[in-house]
C-alpha cells in the first residue's frame, strides 16, 4: 500500500493534517490520565480525586468537537483523497472512540462518589485495578498503532481483547461469589462489577481503535480480513 | 426496505468493472511525436457501457491516449503510433479502415464547446446529413429531436432550432457538442475536459448527462477534477510521465490505490 510520506504542494494541507494526528495524540493523553486518576481514586476511595476526573471530561469532550469541527472543515475544503480521506476519516472515528473512553473514567468516578470506605476485600479492588491496567494497555497500543500507521501492532491489539474479555468473566465470577457469602457485600460489588464492566467497554473501544489503524494504513476492514483469512489472529 | 437492505442494494446498483465485453483495447501502444516518445507501451481494456476516466498531471499522455482511439493523432504530420488499438475484433490502425467511418463509430466531445457557425438544428444534423444516415426529412428531425433529447437539451432550445448553436451559453454549448457527437450514433463517445469551461451547475448537468449516456454508450473521459473522475466513471487509469501507472475500480483508485505515484498525485503530493 502507499504511504504518503512526500508532502503536499499544499504546505498549509500538510499543517492541518499533522495537527489533527497531534490533537488525537493529545486526546488520548488526556484519556489515559482520565482512566489512570479514575481508577486511581476507585482503589483508595478518593472522593477529591474523583470528582476533579469527572470534571475533566469536559476537556476531552470538548477535545472531540473541536478534532470533529476541522475534519469536516477539511473535507469541505481539501475534498481529501486516498491516503488523505482514510486518515481524516480514521480521526474522527478515533477521537469518537477516545471520547467514550473519557465517558467510561466519567463514570468510574461518579461511582467512586457512592462508595464510602472499602468494605469488600482489598483483592476485588485490586482485580478492577488489573483490568483499568490492561485496558489501559490496549488503549495506549491501540494509539500507537494508529499514530505509527502499523497494522501489525493493530492486529495484536484485537488479538488481545479476548484477554480483557477473559479477565472481566473471571472478576464476574468472583464477585458473585462475594455477594453469595454475605448479601452486605452486594452493594460494593454491584458497584465494583459495573466498573469492570466499563473497563472492558474500554477495551472493546480500544479494539476500535486498533481497526481505524488498520483501515488507515491498509484501506481495509480488519474483522473482513480475518473471516476471509488475509489476516490471522493465531 | 430495511436500511441496511437499501444500502446493499445501492452498493450492488455499483457496476461490476473490468467484467463485460471488452469495446476498446490498447495493446503496447507507443506514441512518439518526431523525436520524442509520449506514450510509452501502453496496455488498457475499455469495457462496454462503462465510463472510464483518465487522469494525471499535464503532459503525462493521457489526451494523447484518448486521441489515438479515433486516430485523431493522424491530423499531426509527426506523430507516429505502434502497437495496437482495436475497436471490437477490429484494429483501427489497419491500412483498410476507413478513418471517416471510424470517427462516426467513436465520437468525439472536446474541451471548449465548438458548435459550428450554423443554426442549433443543422449543428445536429451536419453529421446524420455527411454520413447519408437518414432517408427523409422526417426521419432527419426525427434525430436531430432524440439527439437534443439525449443530450438534456431539447426542452431548452425546441423553440428557437433554427437560432445559431453559437448564441447558447456555455454549457448549453457542450451539449450540443454532445448532442452532434450523438447524432451519429457512435459506439464510443471520447470527451477530452469537457466540463472545464463550465460552471458548476452546467458540469452538474453533464455529469448526470454522462451517467445517463452510459446505457448506449461508451464513455473515455479526460479531466483534470478527481472528484469529476470519482463522480462519474467506474474505472480509473492514471499515467504519469506517458505510461500508464495504475488503472483499477474508481473507488479503489480514489481510497486506496495501490501505486505510491497514484497517491502521490491524487492526494496532491506531485505535480
Amino acid at each position: 500500500m502507499a504511504t504518503p510520506d512526500n508532502e503536499h504542494i499544499v504546505t498549509s494541507y500538510e499543517d492541518e493534517l499533522t495537527s489533527l494526528t497531534r490533537a488525537i495524540s493529545e486526546m488520548g493523553g488526556m484519556v489515559e490520565v482520565a482512566i489512570t486518576n479514575a481508577t486511581q481514586a476507585l482503589v483508595r476511595v478518593d472522593h477529591e480525586l474523583a470528582k476533579q476526573t469527572a470534571q475533566a471530561d469536559k476537556r476531552v469532550d470538548n477535545m472531540q468537537r473541536l478534532i470533529d469541527e476541522q475534519a469536516v472543515s477539511m473535507i469541505a475544503r481539501r475534498q481529501p483523497m486516498a491516503g488523505d480521506l482514510r486518515h481524516i476519516v480514521s480521526a474522527i472515528h478515533v477521537a469518537n472512540d477516545l471520547e467514550r473512553i473519557g465517558d467510561i473514567a466519567k463514570n468510574l468516578s461518579r461511582r467512586t462518589l457512592h462508595i464510602d470506605s472499602q468494605r469488600v476485600s482489598k483483592q476485588l479492588y485490586n482485580g478492577v485495578r488489573h483490568m483499568s491496567d490492561l485496558s489501559l494497555q490496549q488503549v495506549k497500543r491501540a494509539l500507537d498503532a494508529f499514530t505509527a500507521r502499523d497494522s501489525k501492532i493493530a492486529i495484536d491489539v484485537c488479538r488481545r481483547d479476548d484477554e480483557v474479555d477473559s479477565l472481566y468473566i473471571s472478576l464476574f465470577r468472583e464477585f458473585l461469589t462475594y455477594m453469595m457469602e454475605d448479601p452486605r457485600n452486594i452493594t460494593d460489588c454491584t458497584h465494583l462489577l459495573f466498573c469492570a464492566k466499563n473497563l472492558e467497554r474500554a477495551g472493546d473501544h480500544a479494539t476500535n481503535i486498533a481497526e481505524a489503524a488498520y483501515y488507515l494504513e491498509t484501506g481495509g476492514n480488519l474483522y473482513n480480513d480475518i473471516e476471509s483469512g488475509k489476516v490471522s489472529l493465531g | 426496505m430495511s436500511v441496511e437492505a437499501n444500502m446493499a442494494a445501492t452498493a450492488a446498483k455499483a457496476p461490476a468493472v473490468n467484467t463485460g465485453k471488452v469495446k476498446m483495447s490498447g495493446n503496447g501502444v507507443n506514441v512518439f511525436y518526431g523525436e520524442k516518445q509520449a506514450l510509452f507501451d501502453v496496455d488498457l481494456n475499455i469495457y462496454e457501457n462503462q465510463v472510464i476516466s483518465l487522469i494525471g498531471p499535464s503532459g503525462c499522455g493521457k489526451s494523447t491516449f484518448l486521441r489515438c482511439l479515433n486516430r485523431m493523432n493522424d491530423t499531426i504530420d509527426v506523430c507516429k503510433v505502434t502497437g495496437n488499438i482495436m475497436l471490437d475484433e477490429q484494429d483501427i490502425y489497419d491500412k483498410n479502415i476507413d478513418v471517416v467511418e471510424l470517427r462516426a463509430r467513436v465520437g468525439m466531445v472536446f474541451q471548449k464547446p465548438n458548435p459550428f457557425p450554423k443554426s442549433i438544428y443543422e449543428n445536429v444534423a451536419y453529421g446524420p446529413r455527411i454520413h447519408g444516415m437518414t432517408r427523409t426529412k422526417d426521419e432527419l428531425d426525427e434525430l436531430v429531436t432524440s439527439s437534443l433529447r439525449r443530450a438534456g437539451l431539447w426542452e431548452e432550445v425546441k423553440d428557437r432550432l433554427d437560432q445559431p448553436g453559437t448564441g447558447l451559453s456555455g454549457g448549453q454549448q457542450q451539449r450540443l457538442c454532445i448532442a452532434r457527437a450523438i447524432a451519429t450514433q457512435p459506439e464510443v463517445l471520447l470527451m477530452d475536459e469537457p466540463c472545464s469551461a463550465l460552471d458548476p451547475i452546467a458540469t452538474a448537468i453533464i455529469e448526470e448527462l454522462i451517467d445517463e449516456l452510459r446505457a448506449n454508450f461508451t464513455i473515455v473521459i479526460v479531466t483534470h477534477s478527481m472528484q469529476q473522475a470519482a463522480r462519474v466513471s467506474q474505472k480509473t487509469a492514471f499515467f504519469h510521465l506517458g505510461k500508464l501507472i495504475e488503472e483499477g475500480p474508481t473507488d479503489q483508485i480514489f481510497t486506496n490505490p495501490i501505486n505510491k505515484k497514484t497517491q502521490d498525485y491524487i492526494t496532491g503530493r506531485i505535480g
